[in-house]
């Protein structure tokens, strides 16, 4: 994002003399334009311009010949005394002994010195060190070392770097003269305000923001050349334009010939490339840079002695490729839009660059070019965007092109790339221009002058609304109902909403008042909110701990779980840009990763665990259709509608639990209780008796990761009547335990949450009156086969006692010689009451009879003696 | 023991003297019996068929006619005096003995009693809840809808088009094999879903799961959380968000929060604002920090969803939930909220 050099910006707009650089960034803030961020000073501390007046190379045993130097710092900072130097060869005014170990420079040449105390970028501190047998008080800067490129052997000799000696004087303070200690503000500009890329739209919203004097550089003044017969042949020839649009509706090229292939880019554009976060690379490549910045128009500058007219703007063609400046080989695409020239005469047979993203390595400027060709155009966002994307070349041009670049823009700013090419390079401007131009001018928008405030809350005058707009660049015509025509550079301005946003923006967000509104009244929580909160409740009061865990799992987490090859849980969507590659799938149930969670939690020294999590899992239906591709700001038919919620996958909500460790603390009162199967059961049931639904508990003998002998599966018999299994619950398989290095006799439970949810009725409980007659108690020890289910037992007990039955206990489960092997005897004590009489002794011994006869028919019982 | 033998000397019934004698051994004896064994043989010696009194009580029916009268009133009030005695002493020496086993039984109540395992709901759904039940109280409703989301949902619908820089922007995951469907990136596809489905006027607030391809970090995470709300109706301004927003705030951060709108950019809103958030306890001092994205409906989302933008306008706003988190409880580490660590959750406990 923009970086804001501020006596650059300080060109186009007037700014007070003592603006800080949060000032700066408060002032655009209030207009849309957000700090990003503020660099500090790259460098702190005494780096200054120094003289070298002496300079001994010293062979050193490791090969390396290091040079021992004596450099003028100014009177400020020269010692008049040096260890290891006579006096009498100390240099009359001091110098500081320094060592150095590159050679591109001499005596007499003037370079920059980090003295002790100084902070290089990278927070590369300079101190006075012993060294090779000197001390070595200071460095000779190179320029990798003051972040100004990447040429780490070379020392930066200012002469030969754009300063004029006569401008410099040893002591100098080199920070402000390398522009290094400016803090310097960076800005996000949203995708609707290209504009705001360059230093012109920066300082356009700072004249909005503050009301301070702007002159726009970048409305043509006419002085621009119109296109000649004999400027160079530039065709476009897109075939295949994406939505219709052209990919390149103006193209101006420029010629500059004899320019000094070594002149060096000025320093103070130097200075503000570097402020901006821009490398100096060449004069010409710099001078494009700086006037994109400047202006907003990506530019491009060819060897002209490297480009065969006529240049032709077209698609790529299957199979071929271009190296591109970042010397990376491309394969391109059809819809890449491509800069051609004509090499021998074969129109656009070889590919110059990636229009609007990034040009080629072939047609580069170089150490010797001296005629340039300047490309400024204008491309469709939507082609260099997606090419851009493709080709992950998120370049400045490109940025920019995406958002939209004013397409007036490119006469200007060749015409300044010109300017600054024969001013600084020596060159001459060339006669023949060429500026293919198919651009439209800005349709008007209708905008009824009452929007803004009917909008916004604030009551602006039609004049205000008016006056704004023409401040940002629009011509209005009308009264009330304004037709209002956008400037060239704001492609966003397309509906009266986009209007609205900049009266209402520029008047001042902070204008509009705190109305709270009273809203109609709604039905409150739906019936499967209130569950939900219930349910966790209920969890946590149990005693179990929520926790949230990431959906994203792999088929190794489900191999763990020793789920076999065709169970419904590996059917599982996979993400096409997972953020761990061994993690694509979505969990299609919670315990996956839930018991991950579990283990990190005793993985960090917690013995005894108990957690839930809520939450959806994604099943998709095997073979899906695709979503339709529908388009923006059109109400979906419903077919399309019905369509998009076909291939949106079932996401029902599900809760799960895991449980290890003790299940109730051990403490000074006794030894805590390890958790067991039933603690699963008993907090599934839990979940099924908060949600209002009764389930039917079955063993279930092969439900992995469960143990098959301690799994129960809840089933639920829906509205309509069918049966459904909605979740299992009990002691863990200990294989997958103790794969996943979990306490023995694990335990868990997951329930599906909406299926539970959908099958309670939603009716209000219709009470019992609660009897005050006394009650009759009947106990029962029942001798059943072992494998007989208590739950079937209970069902005969509750049924053999008829309507009178109240409440039914098990309070005893015993196996033993006495009941015989194979057989287990079952105490229940049953609670009778009657809600009009107390009962006679006959009524109790029916129903005790009942009892015993039922459970006898039902289930083979005994009445143990 | 300085009495008599009362089974061997049967006082004299007439003989007061004798009686009182009885009488005074008799109280002598309830005053020295220092705990309810003692007491119950003084009872015995003193009260029982073969004391003095009842003996001297019994020898009245041997006794001539006008005698038995004398004797009687020699007798009954005598024998009184000492049941009222014995019955006083019994409540006195009950009374020491309850006091003395309760000192017995004292405990340490210090000790630690958690004998039940505690439980804990984990603080970004607590806080969901907290969000939820205020818009509740203004009279909205609570929307869910889909984390696996058909791309026109989370994009198209909310005017995202398929080229706008803002969708590249969202750090998205896709769903593999060309299903046009992504794990949503925000909560406004609810949305759109909501004016499809329950039409307009509408107000609703969809706290809920949302996912961006960002790596874990001490800031980031790529499953997150966001409360969006969405009002729709005739004459809605901006002047209706910035009271809701300022509402919210005092109702997450205490009445003097209020908030402040900046200028930015989402393609389903049109004005869009950053929202600025000021409360006193903000680490570091009071003071202003960014809370979250709002602005007025886009014309196109109320296009998208049939509704008329000439005659319906609206407002949005969206904000993280972690963020909002984060800021209220002075959580510094992001790791803390998603790893699942039973120790973060417990702090909690099951209110926020």
């Amino acid at each position: 994002m923009p970086r804001i050099v501020a006596d650059w910006l300080a060109d186009h707009v007037e700014l007070p003399a003592d603006l800080t650089t949060s000032r700066l960034a408060a002032d655009l803030v209030r207009v849309g334009l957000e700090e990003e961020e503020i660099h500090p000073a790259a460098v702190t501390g005494p780096l200054v311009v120094g003289r070298v007046l002496a300079m001994t190379p010293e062979p050193q045993k490791n090969g390396k010949t290091i040079n021992w130097c004596l450099v003028d710092v100014g009177p400020e900072h020269n010692a008049t005394q040096i260890k290891g130097v006579d006096d009498a060869d100390v240099p009359t005014g001091g110098a500081r002994g320094i060592v150095c170990g590159a050679h591109n420079f001499s005596v007499g040449d003037l370079v920059v010195v980090s003295l002790p105390g100084t902070v290089l970028p990278g927070g590369f501190a300079i101190a006075s060190r012993k060294t090779y047998g000197h001390v070595s008080d200071g460095m000779i800067c190179s320029t990798k070392e003051l972040g100004l490129g990447e040429d780490h052997a070379g020392i930066l000799v200012l002469t030969e770097a754009g300063f004029d000696a006569a401008d410099l004087t040893p002591g100098q303070d080199a920070v402000a003269l390398l522009g290094l200690g400016d803090e310097v503000l960076e800005i996000n500009v949203t995708p609707d305000r290209g504009y705001a890329f360059s230093y012109r739209g920066v300082a356009r919203e700072y004249a909005h923001s503050t009301g301070a004097s702007f002159v726009d550089p970048g409305i043509p003044t006419g002085a621009e050349p119109a296109a000649t017969a004999d400027g160079f042949a530039v065709e476009v020839d897109d075939d295949a334009p994406i939505d219709g649009q052209q990919g390149c509706d103006r193209f101006v090229t420029r010629i500059v010939r004899g320019i000094d292939p070594a002149a060096p880019t000025p320093a103070w554009m130097k200075r503000r490339l570097q402020g901006s976060g821009m490398r100096s690379i060449s004069l010409a490549v710099d001078v494009t840079n700086y006037v994109m910045l400047d202006l907003g128009q990506p530019l491009h500058a060819y060897d002209l002695d490297r480009v065969a007219a006529p240049i032709v703007v077209r698609r790529a063609a299957a199979g071929e490729r271009l190296t591109t400046l970042d010397d990376v080989d491309r394969a391109l695409d059809g819809e890449d839009l491509l800069i051609t020239d004509s090499p021998d005469g074969a129109r656009g047979s070889r590919v110059l660059g990636l229009a609007g993203v990034m040009g080629g390595a072939s047609s580069e400027v170089s150490a010797t070019t001296s005629a340039v060709l300047v490309e400024a155009a204008h491309f469709d966002p939507v082609t260099v965007a997606r090419t851009a994307r493709r080709h992950k070349l998120p370049s400045e041009a490109a940025k920019r092109f995406e958002r939209g670049v004013d397409p007036l823009l490119p006469a200007v700013a060749a015409q300044r790339v010109v300017d600054l090419l024969v001013e600084h390079g020596g060159g001459t401007p060339d006669g023949a221009v060429s500026d293919l131009d198919t651009t439209s001018p800005p349709e008007p928008v209708t905008l009824d002058v009452t929007l803004p405030s009917r909008t916004s809350g604030v009551e602006y005058s039609p004049g205000q609304v008016v006056d704004i707009l023409e401040q940002i660049g629009c011509t209005v015509d009308g009264a009330d109902a304004l037709g209002v025509t956008p400037p060239t550079w704001r492609p966003d301005l397309t509906e009266p909403a986009a209007l609205v946003e900049e009266v209402v923006r520029i008047a001042g967000y902070d204008q509009i008042p705190s109305v709270l509104l009273a809203a109609p009244g709604g039905r409150g929580l739906t019936p499967e909110q209130r569950t939900r909160r219930s349910v966790a409740r209920a969890l946590a009061d149990a005693g179990l701990v929520e926790v949230l865990s990431y959906p994203f799992v792999g088929a190794q987490d489900l191999d763990a779980l020793g789920l076999p090859a065709d169970d419904p849980r590996r059917d599982a969507l996979r993400l096409a840009n997972p953020l761990a590659e061994d993690r694509p799938l979505l969990r299609t149930h919670l315990l996956v990763s839930l018991l991950e969670t579990a283990r990190r939690n005793v993985s960090r020294g917690i013995a005894d665990v108990a957690v839930f999590e809520l939450g959806l899992v994604t099943r998709p239906a095997p073979g899906a259709p695709a979503a339709p591709q529908l388009p923006v700001g059109v109400r979906p038919s419903s077919e399309d509608l019905a369509a998009l919620a076909a291939a949106t996958p079932d996401q029902p909500r599900r809760v799960a639990g895991v449980l290890a460790g003790d299940r109730a603390p051990a403490g000074w009162w006794g030894a805590g209780r390890p958790v067991d199967w039933a603690d699963a059961v008993e907090a599934a049931r839990l979940v099924a008796d908060v949600v209002g639904v009764d389930v039917t508990v079955e063993a279930d003998r092969e439900h992995l990761p469960w143990h098959p002998g301690r799994c129960a599966r809840f089933t639920v018999v829906a509205t309509d009547g069918s049966q459904h299994t909605v979740g299992h619950a009990g002691e863990l398989h200990p294989t997958v335990v103790e794969g996943l290095g979990l306490p023995r006799r694990t335990a868990a439970f997951e329930l599906d949450l909406t299926a539970l949810t959908a099958a309670a009725s939603g009716e209000p409980v219709i009470a019992v009156p609660v009897s005050a007659f006394p009650a009759a108690k009947e106990d029962f020890a029942l001798v059943v086969d072992a494998d007989v289910p208590a739950a079937d037992v209970e069902a005969a007990v509750v049924a053999g006692a008829g309507e009178l039955v109240e409440r039914v206990e098990l309070f005893d489960v015993f196996t033993g010689d006495q009941v015989g092997a194979g057989r287990k005897s079952l105490a229940y004590s049953v609670r009778l009451r009657a809600a009009d009489r107390t009962l006679t002794a006959e009524e109790v011994r029916s129903a005790r009879d009942g009892v015993v006869a039922v459970t006898a028919e039902r289930v083979g019982a005994v009445l143990r003696g | 023991m300085s009495a008599p033998d009362p089974s061997s000397d049967t006082p004299n019934p007439l003989d007061p003297a004798a009686l009182d004698a009885a009488v005074d051994a008799a109280l002598a004896d309830v005053g020295s019996a220092s705990d309810l064994d003692e007491l119950k043989a003084v009872r015995i010696r003193h009260a029982g068929d073969r004391s003095p009194l009842a003996l001297a009580n019994r020898a009245i029916g041997a006794l001539p006619g006008p005698d038995k009268a004398a004797a009687g009133k020699n007798v009954g009030p005598r024998r009184g005096r000492v049941n009222q005695a014995l019955a006083a002493r019994q409540s006195e020496l009950e009374a020491e003995r309850d006091a003395r086993v309760l000192v017995e039984e004292t405990v340490d109540v210090t000790l630690p009693v958690g004998r039940r395992p505690v439980g804990a709901r984990h603080p970004i759904e607590l806080i969901q809840e907290r969000v939820a039940d205020f818009f509740v109280g203004m009279g909205w409703e609570i929307a869910d809808g889909p984390e696996v989301e058909a791309e026109w949902f989370n994009f198209d619908a909310l005017n995202f088009g398929p080229d706008h820089p803002a969708r590249q922007m969202q750090d998205t995951f896709y769903v593999d094999g060309g299903k046009n469907l992504v794990l949503r990136t925000h909560t406004s596809p609810v949305q759109a879903r909501s004016l499809l489905e329950r039409g307009v006027p509408l107000y609703i607030a969809c706290p809920g799961k949302v996912f961006r391809t960002d790596a874990l970090d001490a800031t980031h995470t790529p499953v997150f959380h966001q409360v969006e709300g969405l009002a729709v109706d005739k004459g809605l301004t901006m002047a209706n968000l910035v009271g809701t927003l300022d509402a919210f705030a005092r109702a997450m951060f205490g009445p003097e929060a209020r908030t402040r709108l900046r200028p930015s950019f989402f393609p389903f809103t049109e004005p869009s604002a950053e929202m600025d958030l000021w409360f006193p306890q903000k680490k570091g001092g009071a003071g202003w920090i960014e809370w979250g994205g709002c602005g007025m409906v886009h014309p196109n989302v109320l296009r998208a969803a049939g509704v008329d933008p000439e005659e319906y306008s609206g407002f949005a706003f969206g904000m993280g939930i972690e963020r909002t988190l984060m800021l209220r409880h002075s959580i510094a580490d992001m790791h803390d909220i998603v790893e699942g660590d039973v120790r973060f959750s417990t702090q909690f406990g099951t209110e926020i």
